[in-house]
């Protein structure tokens, strides 16, 4: 069927939300031992909208010596913080939560200016997964005898976490909540192309009252987040990111005491069957790589679809597609935001001509892409094979690669053909079906029936080389601990 | 006493179910502490390494999908063969490890006794590790453990049979499948063991067990693709830093080596360490007021 563009009697009067709940600063130091300060060697770098390229802010850049410095802050707040009986812990993380929540319109604009996904999307997934995450590890503070560790388990000491752009305040709140509720101490590094929402939190930080140190905040680029990692007076590293980062980590804490945990790349699997409701499925296949403009290591990029409803589904798929609103993150109504970055665009847009050059055929609705910042189509390929680049690379954008199977155990066994294992979705109406092929999928996370949910009480993380350790309910504590 | 010439054992390998000579036809003189030759032993090569990961490849699907609770028949028929040989082992581990009778008597009841409490654990740790969680949504959320796949394992080097099956017995009780390196310089216990699991309904490939320089036969493993995890109880310092960076290419996920009592009850981290986490989300819909709709 040929898709045809929405005629304009049902085109949307443009909801923006408004910028002035979020007062941005011209500049930002960093955020060590309770202050913000200047980097050492006084470099700064700018942070920039994706979505107009306008620049935000100029953030203080960390280098070595600033590490050293929030290494040695991290330490000295460790030995009180830790000691500080659980319950008091557990009452500064909860204010935290608190003031997240207060403060969470103000961090939704934020966070889209920042970071250039829908305000849809922060207000209400990134948000209120922040606060929640907080709440949920604040409780935790006081009951680790109770957590299946043996009585009084201990921390680690200085934890080094290194995070990335996609969720910012997300993978902060997944990082700092645990730390913290166990006794550690902390010194993270937010992406550089979105240190903005970490620099606010910061500050929230201050208005809880955390007494110093104990939460230090770099922004700076991989060689910050190297000197981290490699520091000798860390004890834990917790790194959100790629695989290729991931490795060169797990060989730097190599012949070392820290404990390490990885929550890395993804090609997960939506397994779509015959049976499976096909509005639906279309409706958890968007969701899996749109959300987020497909910048999720935990995204559906591979859908799988039995055969004999291939037609059917690929059709719903496209006239939904065509309905998705791309433009102004700001936008109340906006479905697909900007790419995070220039860098990214472009591997993006390299992923997807190689996955013409291979062969594939390459879709997308009739979309106009903004004149400034960085924009990429909702892109279909389908003939797609298993050698085909773009069914093995995670891409990190918004491209579907669209694959075919028969029966279930050739659908398990494409699912499973991959370096990674860190999700996979299973649409169909036979509960027996969802039951035995989430057995043999090997994903850290399945989703049956539905695709990207996620909870603070859920643990999380991947298979193989999607890293290891969790992050979130009661195993996110381990990671934590010394056990 | 009589004048019989004795029958001498010719240790041979254990993979994938099998007693194969090393490929490369070596083998190493092993001594007791006293320094007198008690046999020759396989010197497994890289490629005698490399069958055994395809043995427990193969055998992986077959064990990781039997049922907890058969795992377990299966663990407590090792140790009722064990202890049918117990005086074999007194022997061997007296020999090995240059303990008297009845020190090495008390090794062996140990080991017969830790397979027992292993074979008790394969269908209980899900529940300590695993339940359900309460998601803040409509969806019935429950994380199970899951075996880790292939895990090499470098046995511990003083303790050439208590040490070796309490490495060995966690990896497989939750349904890894092993390529284990026996101690180096007492392997005799290991390759001796592996008679025993081939009659105890341990299926083939399960635990495949190969003796020669640890060095050099877990430096292919740790850069194995195909192997998923990796026990550096055996490693000393400095092989442990290279097998650990050899490790990270496909990350694999390393156990460290750690003190270790091995009389001791062990806890449940050998097999925590071996354990991925899945979660899966149903949705659970809802009973409305108006009626059903789930």
């Amino acid at each position: 069927m040929t898709i045809e563009k929405r005629s304009s009697a049902f085109e949307y009067a443009p909801a923006p939300e408004s910028r002035s709940v979020v007062d941005i600063a011209p500049s930002y130091g960093l955020f060590i031992d309770g202050e913000f300060v200047e980097a050492a060697d006084g470099k700064v770098f700018k942070s920039i909208s994706p979505s107009t390229e306008e620049v935000l802010s100029e953030v203080a850049q960390a280098g070595t010596e600033d590490v050293d410095r929030a290494v040695k802050a991290a330490r000295k707040a460790f030995g009180t913080w830790s000691a500080l009986p659980g319950s008091e812990r557990a009452k500064y993380l909860f204010r935290i939560a608190r003031i997240v929540q207060e403060r969470s319109r103000e961090l939704a604009v934020l966070e889209t200016l920042d970071n250039g996904k829908p305000i849809k999307e922060t207000r209400d997934a990134d948000l209120p997964l922040v606060a929640a995450h907080f709440f949920y590890y604040a409780g935790w503070a006081d009951k680790l005898d109770h957590a299946g560790f043996g009585p009084a388990p201990k921390p680690l000491g200085v934890a080094g976490q290194v995070i990335p752009w996609n969720f910012p305040l997300l993978m902060l709140a997944w990082k700092i909540a645990p730390a913290l509720a166990t006794g550690n101490t902390v010194v993270l590094k937010p992406a550089e192309t979105t240190p903005l929402s970490a620099l606010f939190f910061a500050d929230i930080c201050r208005q809880a009252g955390l007494p110093k140190g104990v939460v230090n905040i770099l922004p700076g680029y991989g060689d910050a987040g190297a000197a981290l990692v490699a520091h000798p007076d860390v004890n834990k590293v917790a790194f959100t990111g790629s695989t290729a980062v991931g490795k060169e980590i797990a060989r730097t804490v190599a012949g070392t005491k820290k404990k390490l945990t990885l929550e890395l790349g993804g090609k997960g699997a939506n397994i779509v069957f015959d049976d499976a409701p096909v509005d639906q499925a279309v409706e958890g296949i968007v969701n899996g790589i749109f959300f987020n403009q497909g910048q999720v290591c935990c995204a559906g990029s591979r859908l799988l679809v039995q055969e004999s409803v291939q037609d059917e589904l690929l059709d719903s798929l496209k006239r939904r597609l065509s309905t998705l609103r791309l433009g102004d993150p700001l936008d109340k109504n906006t479905d697909i935001g900007a790419i995070n970055s220039a860098e990214q665009l472009a591997r993006i847009t390299a992923l997807a001509e190689r996955g013409e050059a291979e062969g594939a055929e390459r879709w997308s609705p009739a979309c106009e892409l903004p004149s400034s910042g960085y924009w990429f189509a909702p892109t279909l390929f389908t003939n797609v094979t298993q050698a085909h680049t773009v069914a093995r690379d995670e891409i990190f954008g918004p491209v579907l690669s669209v694959l075919t199977f028969r029966t279930p155990d050739e659908a398990v066994a494409k699912a499973n053909n991959t370096q990674y294992g860190l999700s996979a979705g299973i649409w169909t109406e036979k509960g027996s079906r969802i039951l035995a092929v989430a057995n043999k999928l090997r994903a850290g996370v399945v989703w049956s029936n539905t695709f990207n949910k996620f909870d603070p009480t859920s643990p999380f993380g991947g298979y193989k080389e999607s890293g290891f350790g969790r992050e979130g309910g009661r195993h996110g504590l381990e990671a934590y601990l010394d056990v | 006493m009589s004048d019989r010439l004795s029958v001498f054992k010719t240790y041979k390998l254990y993979v994938g179910g099998k007693f194969p000579r090393s490929e490369s036809g070596r083998v190493y003189e092993v001594s007791d502490s006293k320094g007198n030759w008690l046999a020759n032993a396989p010197l497994s090569s890289r490629k005698d390494a490399r069958d055994a990961v395809v043995a427990a490849r193969k055998a992986f699907g077959g064990w990781s999908g039997a049922t907890a609770y058969n795992r377990g028949q299966v663990l407590y028929r090792v140790a009722e063969m064990l202890e049918g040989r117990r005086e074999q082992f007194v022997r061997e581990v007296a020999e090995a490890e240059g303990l008297s009778k009845a020190k090495a008597a008390a090794v062996v009841d140990a080991t017969v006794d830790r397979w027992v409490w292993y074979a008790g654990w394969t269908d209980k740790i899900a529940q300590v590790i695993g339940g359900a969680n309460p998601v803040a949504g409509p969806y019935f959320n429950l994380s199970s453990p899951e075996p880790t796949g292939v895990v090499a394992v470098l046995a511990p080097q003083e303790s050439s049979f208590l040490g070796l099956v309490s490495v060995v017995a966690p990896v497989i009780a939750t349904g890894n499948t092993a390529v284990v390196i026996a101690s180096e310089k007492a392997p005799l216990p290991a390759l001796s063991l592996g008679e025993v699991l081939a009659t105890s309904d341990v299926p083939g490939g399960v635990v495949n067990v190969l003796s020669g320089r640890t060095a050099e036969i877990a430096a292919p493993l740790a850069a194995h693709q195909d192997v998923n995890a990796i026990d550096l109880a055996g490693a000393d310092e400095a092989l442990a830093k290279e097998l650990e960076i050899a490790a990270a290419d496909n990350l694999k996920r390393v156990l460290r080596p750690q003190a270790v009592d091995y009389s001791e009850t062990p806890g449940i981290d050998r097999m925590t360490a071996f354990l991925e986490t899945k979660t899966v989300w149903h949705p659970t819909g809802s009973l409305g007021a108006s009626g059903s709709s789930y």
